[in-house]
């Protein structure tokens, strides 16, 4: 069995299956954010004035900061793996991945600290709906971010690479494909930064 | 499919992967009309249950009533239970997989003539995950809170408090999940896999259909998975997403943050569930459009703005939702912008019933069990769709809200209106995926019960509706007295509804007869011009076709004049 | 994108990145910096999501090259787009609705 356009681009769309699949799975992540900001707004219209700032300064904004900036050096690398492969430099391509698996791991780590840090203070998600609805939408980005993660370490471990030896084109176009998926988890995360920790 | 399990012992892993953990199309498309099959079984089953209680409230339940407990009386919360628990299978786990997992599984790829889906392994993920969904779902019955019983609706406070609910948001994620990678490859599929000369106007309806219902799928269950989510959390980790402050539960205020809002999961699940009228519909319209272009000889009538409705329609279901929350003491300005969308989108369905209709005009028409079917489906779905009209206005609404009549109005669109299009098409398309033809006296056997008794159960439930009847009361009403008048009719719509299930022995029958004995068919019985009949019956493992595909025409040319045959294929040059 | 990149275009590419890397960063603190002035609430959120927003364009354009991307694709992120906002305003103006306000929605937000 031989599924077209694999690998080229199919003449009338100029697309290959998997990036139209992903964008797709990316515009249903929108509408499942989008719900979450929705109650966020809804929530914050409900709460009586000020409230959601006050829980907000709870919040450790240098500690977001940073993470916005690995975040976003994350997605740099990524981008850079995705153009060493282009240039057929795999040694290039492992560094660059490699760097975008150690800014997970950091961001995992200082959330974890920001976290423990809230619940040493006997703040949960049960204390007001603002930390409710900040566990809820930092987790489930955190749990993308970790999705990501596993998948990372499977195209950084030696396992992948045989595609790489034999379908180059193919393999670049499963890093461009997964990129799109890891950019967006930094684009949600650059919306949650301010809308959480500065509003 | 499943008889040549004898070679089964030589190749024991060859069987699995061929039929258990299959990639391919066809064997995903049927195992998710089994499974599926069998949740509408059993989705039936806990109805036929709660018909007995209704008609004979506090009376032993025959045959299975050692379930429920001492002297096999029904109580209320187990009352409550099967009310949840039906709504939610037949919608989430039978109707949907029948007609975008089985149904859109199995004949989008062979309609545009691809070799499978475009990620085979992602539809082989699609399938389980809505099976590990299943599964949950039905064991939330044997969990020590019982399954859940705040409605298929699943309202907060009651659904944050009420037992049971937990499994049923688990299972949700699941089902959503599966929902989401399956239409993602639907979409896929028909964008990049169409063979080359078929462009998007010479694409069945019924694709056409399972495009715009995949991109609903897409678009619109997100929000509901936020919802399930929140309400997850606020079962699990104690949230107040939709607790208000201050809330009281039996004379005592509950211990809890509060500043949620019970609105915001209404608006988010009826986000979802609104589209999803639309998930249970479209599909059953193309189903019937093939059937009926088939059947008549004829080109279906006004397929362009068809096609452009069904568009029109998916797009418009978005801004729709409210018309469920009349009640929730929402303003007059956005009772009317609700109530004017809600008018609107009744257009493009009259649209595409009246070019149905119209199609039949002057054709020769073959009275077979598929067209049976789907000529049922045209007025059963119009009284469903008209008796939805004064739901959708608010004035009317305030007073129909919550009773019978909006009971049998989503009946009559979902069940002699979808399933009977599902019934149309497993009928149409059985001797394709069998390469057997089923039986047509069985057929008709269940077909005309079924019409009759489809309607003793629903038509009197307007009545008892306009009396001013409540849903979702376990006595079906014996303790208000404006239902004394109308109750006589529980007995009525039960004894239909038993006869219902029997009805559909034949067409159990029918399947295995067929399987095993039927006449076998050549590759287009019912000599229809879209490509999927250019496949051998059944099509072959993993390839489809053995032919190369290429396309020439639009999708109904019936009756052309001059034309040798009163029909000519899509694939002829 | 197409594949015919030669190593040339790529490295043209690469620098794209990395400028759009520094310009991330610098408004990454600029948005920090701007909690920090003497806002209404109404104005910070505004020129907070101003901000984010720039910052997602500049993502979406460059890192996900949607500005070279298929009208096909473009059109489905234009339709997503218009279904969010939907599902973001449409609850909240009805909720507002529901307090007795109907006509004067647009203050509140
Ligand atoms: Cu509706």
């Amino acid at each position: 069995m031989n599924i077209p356009y694999v690998v080229e681009e199919r003449e009338d769309t100029g697309l290959i299956n998997s990036k139209l699949g992903i964008w797709i799975f990316l515009a249903s992540e929108v509408m499942l954010f989008g719900g979450l900001f929705s109650a966020y707004i809804f929530l914050r219209m409900a709460a009586l004035p000020g409230d959601f700032e006050r829980w907000a300064s709870e919040l450790s904004v240098p500690m977001a900061t940073v993470n916005t900036v690995v975040l976003i050096s994350s997605s740099v690398s990524m981008v850079m793996a995705w153009a060493s492969l282009k240039m057929k430099d795999f040694s290039k391509y492992k560094m660059y991945l490699g760097i975008t698996i150690f800014c997970s791991f950091v961001f995992l780590t200082i959330k974890y600290f920001e976290y423990s840090g809230k619940f040493a203070h006997d703040i949960y998600p049960s204390s007001n709906t603002f930390m409710a609805i900040y566990f809820t939408l930092t987790g489930l980005h955190v749990l993308h971010i970790i999705g990501g993660l596993v998948v990372m370490l499977y195209f950084y471990f030696p396992i992948s690479h045989k595609m790489w030896d034999k379908q180059p084109e193919q393999f670049t176009n499963r890093i461009e494909v997964f990129g799109l998926y890891w950019h967006f988890v930094d684009l949600v995360w650059i919306f949650l930064f301010p809308v959480l920790y500065l509003l | 499919m499943y008889s040549n399990s004898n070679n089964h012992d030589h190749h024991e892993e060859n069987f699995i992967q061929k039929y258990i953990f299959s990639v391919d199309h066809k064997v995903i498309g049927i195992q998710y009309g089994i499974t599926s099959l069998l949740f509408l079984l059993f989705g039936f089953s806990l109805m036929a249950i709660m018909r007995w209680q209704l008609a004979y409230p506090g009376t032993e339940i025959p045959i299975v009533g050692f379930i429920f407990g001492e002297g096999g009386v029904l109580a209320s919360e187990q009352y409550n239970s099967l009310g949840a628990m039906h709504g939610t299978i037949m919608i989430f786990l039978g109707i949907v997989p029948l007609a975008v997992g089985a149904f859109g599984n199995y004949l989008v790829p062979l309609q545009i003539g691809a070799v499978d889906m475009a990620f085979p392994k992602l539809n082989a993920a699609s399938y389980w995950t809505y099976f590990v969904g299943g599964v949950i779902m039905i064991s939330s019955f044997f969990m020590p809170e019982g399954a859940a019983r705040s409605g298929w609706t699943s309202y907060p406070p009651l659904s944050v408090f009420e037992n049971g609910q937990t499994i049923w948001l688990i299972s949700m994620i699941f089902l959503i999940t599966s929902s989401l990678l399956g239409s993602m490859n639907i979409i896929v599929t028909i964008v990049q896999l169409r063979v080359p000369g078929l462009t998007w106007m010479r694409l069945p309806l019924f694709t056409w259909a399972q495009f715009v219902t995949s991109f609903l799928l897409v678009l619109a269950f997100p929000p509901l998975e936020a919802a399930a989510v929140l309400q997850l959390m606020d079962r699990v980790a104690g949230t107040s997403f939709f607790l208000p402050s201050g809330l009281v539960m039996s004379g005592e205020i509950v211990d809890i943050a509060g500043g949620g809002s019970p609105l915001l999961w209404q608006h988010l699940f009826w986000f979802l569930a609104h589209p999803e009228v639309y998930v249970l519909i479209l599909p059953a319209l193309g189903i019937v459009g093939e059937i009926l272009a088939n059947n008549t000889r004829k080109p279906i009538w006004g397929f362009k703005s068809i096609v452009y409705s069904m568009v029109f329609l998916g797009f418009c279901s978005f801004i729709v939702w409210a018309h469920h929350m009349f009640l929730t003491g929402m303003g007059q300005a956005m009772s009317a912008f609700f109530q004017t969308t809600t008018m609107i989108i009744s257009i493009p369905s009259v649209v595409i019933l009246t070019s149905y209709f119209l199609s039949l005009w002057g054709g020769s028409i073959r009275f077979n069990t598929p067209m049976l079917f789907a000529l049922a489906f045209l007025p059963m779905f119009g009284i469903g769709g008209l008796t939805g009209l004064p739901l959708g206005l608010a004035a009317s609404d305030i007073y129909l809200h919550d009773t019978y009549y909006v009971i049998g109005h989503f009946h009559y669109v979902v069940a002699p209106g979808t399933i009977f299009a599902l019934f149309a098409g497993i009928y149409y398309w059985f001797p394709k995926i069998t390469g057997k033809r089923m039986s047509e006296t069985l057929g008709k056997l269940h077909f005309w019960p079924s019409l009759i008794f489809m309607n003793g159960i629903f038509m009197p439930m307007f009545i008892q509706g306009l009396a001013g009847v409540s849903r979702r009361l376990a006595d079906g009403g014996v303790s208000y007295a404006h239902a004394s008048g109308v109750l006589q009719w529980n007995e009525f719509m039960s004894i239909s509804a038993f006869c219902l299930g029997l009805s559909q022995i034949p067409f159990i029958v029918n399947i295995f007869m067929s399987l095993f004995t039927g006449e076998k068919s050549d590759r287009n019985p019912w000599k229809s011009t879209t490509i999927e009949w250019d496949a051998p019956s059944p099509p072959l493992a993993h390839v489809n076709f053995d032919s190369k595909i290429t396309v020439h025409r639009t999708a109904y040319e019936y009756s052309v004049p001059g034309a040798k045959e009163d029909f000519i294929p899509q694939t002829e040059s | 994108m197409s594949d015919n990149h030669d190593t040339a275009s790529m490295q043209d590419h690469v620098r794209v990145y990395l400028m759009v890397f520094g310009a991330l960063g610098v408004l990454t603190v600029v948005t920090v910096l701007a909690s920090y002035l003497k806002l209404s609430t109404s104005e910070g959120i505004f020129l907070a999501l101003i901000i984010a927003s720039v910052k997602a364009s500049l993502v979406l354009g460059y890192f996900m090259h949607l500005i070279t991307e298929r009208k096909m694709i473009i059109w489905i992120l234009v339709m997503t787009v218009f279904f969010f906002f939907v599902m973001i305003f449409l609850p909240l103006i009805s909720n507002i609705d529901h307090a007795g306000n109907p006509t004067q929605w647009w203050k509140v937000l």
